[in-house]
């Protein structure tokens, strides 16, 4: 940045392309340079220790001279794991959150949008459990969930539901009732998001199909949906992705338990490495997370083209 | 309108509706507020007693606040985090966001690759490298380690790009030909621009920083530096049977948020929105 005022100086009509050219890459490299030096630690570094570790049997504690060389035995020790297999189906599993909440919130965003009064005050009410704190929200729901005591139960038994579910408490249950919560928060953002595609679609294209006498559906589906589809990409990207990285809500709620059913793949890998101290497996099983989200970001950049119409 | 008409009334039961699901929705914020206020006693009298019969607020909020984990030591230490990190990560992505939309160099398309591309890697995956390299660097349990982790966000920088795209590239031309240099451009004609979605993304930054529990739970380990998110946690394991503590403990980390967002509101709406559509 020092370098900008610099520029200044130079009178374009004198300066030859060469010497312009060389300053502007000057002035690119400084303006980003922070960024990159930034992820260069940050992020890039901490992948190099990562291919290491995966190939390291190490308990950190101990020290550099406790550190074995283990070869792929980690990643083997991995196809072996039941622990890790329940893990990758809840994960597999907790993805389904992502459509459910994406059709709640554009059923939501369709209403809001264009049949009510107090539009903002709704946009606001429903985006509360999004910027509210994961941990005390978790805590809350925790306490309603609470199998003989909580609010929820008490309910259920009060509309005759005598033996109603026990909720977290229960590994049938578990799973299920994180990715209720986990939906109840997403629904604001995605809301929030599909409003706006929504009015980015022309009005007169609905005009025009009324015209044409197109009822409410036949409009939902040849104006709305494909309009909104590069919305709906969008969403459904950071969507699966998001679920993918979900921590907080599990180590606040459940802790993975109980018996495992709630263990999604940062859980676990947390508990592997930091409660268990095993780095190189923990390493591991960041480098199938990592690998996941690729995989999926790849396969979705593929198949946008086919049905997402810009 | 005078008289109503047909459409007004089918909005009208609309809204009426929709009011009812939207109270359902928030029934959890509700039952939270009122539990706070209350004896430990009476937090799960069913049915419930959404206004208590006897308040107990004062004392509830008095142990929470200044009992032996006081919330006010954690505030500061959380309003200190989230503030530099705002700071820092929305001066960081600006800047690289300007450089990689608005000059043109040659590298700057690969560079934009690279960076996009570290979008893809969750931080989770290499959250054991990171650790052990903050315990290498001495970054392990400071504030600054925690700031500095939040600091580089490609998600930022992708999004102030899309805003920086927007302004138009013969504000930049002709402000090169008065002999003004990026720098220049970048503070007095490009930012300006695109203050609203710098303030949105502030302001986005500085909620995902309040409300992050992960790092700080692997990054922090010295009770007096917590955050707010970690006593909150932490507050419950050790209250475990008091509600109505755990309650006001709640509402006190959730509200300053909320009041944040509904000053905000309409910027955190809005570029949630832009960012989302242009996405």
């Amino acid at each position: 940045m020092e370098a900008a005022p610099m520029l200044r100086k130079t009178s374009p009509r004198k300066a030859r392309t060469g010497r312009l050219q060389r300053r502007e890459s000057l002035a690119g490299w400084l303006f980003v340079a922070p960024m990159l030096l930034g992820i260069s630690i940050f992020t890039l570094f901490p992948i190099l220790i990562m291919l290491i570790l995966n190939f390291a049997d190490w308990d950190f504690v101990l020290g550099l001279e406790k550190f074995a060389w283990a070869g792929l035995d980690n990643f083997g020790q991995l196809l072996d794991d039941s622990r890790f297999h329940k893990t990758w189906m809840n994960n597999m599993i907790f993805m389904f959150t992502v459509p459910v909440c994406m059709a709640i919130s554009l059923l939501l965003a369709i209403i809001i949008n264009k049949h009510v009064f107090l539009k903002d005050f709704f946009k606001v009410a429903y985006f509360m459990p999004y910027i509210s704190s994961v941990v005390a929200v978790a805590v809350v729901w925790q306490v309603l969930f609470h199998p003989s005591k909580g609010p929820v139960n008490q309910f259920l038994r009060m509309i005759g539901i005598s033996d109603p579910p026990r909720w977290i408490a229960d590994p049938d249950w578990a799973l299920l009732s994180v990715m209720m919560i986990s939906i109840w928060i997403s629904i604001g953002f995605n809301m929030i998001v599909y409003m706006a595609g929504l009015q980015a679609i022309p009005k007169d294209l609905y005009e025009s199909a009324e015209i044409d006498g197109a009822g409410g559906w036949t409009k939902f589906r040849k104006i709305t949906l494909p309009l909104i589809s590069p919305t709906t990409f969008f969403l459904l990207i950071t969507g699966i992705i998001y679920t993918f990285k979900s921590f907080d809500l599990i180590a606040v709620l459940t802790k993975g338990g109980p018996a495992g059913s709630t263990s999604l793949m940062v859980w676990y890998m947390y508990e592997t490495a930091f409660l268990n101290l095993k780095i190189g497996y923990a390493s591991a099983i960041g480098t199938v997370l990592f690998i996941s989200v690729l995989i999926i970001t790849l396969v979705q950049w593929a198949g946008q083209k086919k049905w997402v119409n810009y | 309108m005078l008289n109503l008409k047909l459409p007004d009334i089918r909005k009208t039961v609309v809204t009426l509706i929709m009011l009812g699901c939207g109270i359902l929705f928030l029934l959890p914020f509700f039952w939270m507020i009122s539990a706070s206020l209350k004896f430990e006693n009476d937090v799960f009298t069913y049915p419930i007693r959404w206004i208590p019969d006897e308040w107990n607020a004062v004392n509830n909020y008095r142990k929470v606040w200044f009992g032996d984990h006081p919330f006010w030591l954690y505030y500061l230490n959380t309003i200190k985090v989230a503030v530099l990190t705002t700071l820092l990560s929305v001066t960081v992505s600006a800047l690289a966001a300007y450089g990689f939309s608005k000059v043109n160099f040659p590298a700057g398309r690969w560079l934009f690759l690279i960076v996009l591309a570290t979008f893809m890697v969750p931080q989770q995956a290499v959250l054991v490298p990171q650790f052990i390299l903050y315990r290498s660097l001495g970054l392990f349990d400071t504030h600054a380690g925690l700031i500095l982790l939040n600091s580089f966000s490609v998600l930022g920088t992708f999004m102030l790009r899309q805003f920086f795209l927007g302004v138009s590239n013969d504000y930049i031309e002709s402000a090169k030909i008065d002999g003004a240099g990026h720098f220049r451009i970048f503070t007095r004609i490009a930012l300006p621009l695109v203050r609203p979605a710098i303030a949105t993304y502030a302001i986005l930054r500085f909620i995902w920083t309040w409300n992050d529990y992960q790092n700080p739970l692997i990054f922090l380990r010295t009770d007096h530096r917590f955050t707010l998110q970690l006593a909150m946690q932490k507050f419950t394991t050790i209250n475990g049977e008091y509600y109505s503590l755990i309650m006001a403990a709640a509402v006190s980390a959730i509200l300053p948020l909320l009041i944040v967002f509904v000053i905000g509101q309409k910027h955190v709406i809005e570029g949630i929105s832009f960012g989302g559509v242009k996405g």
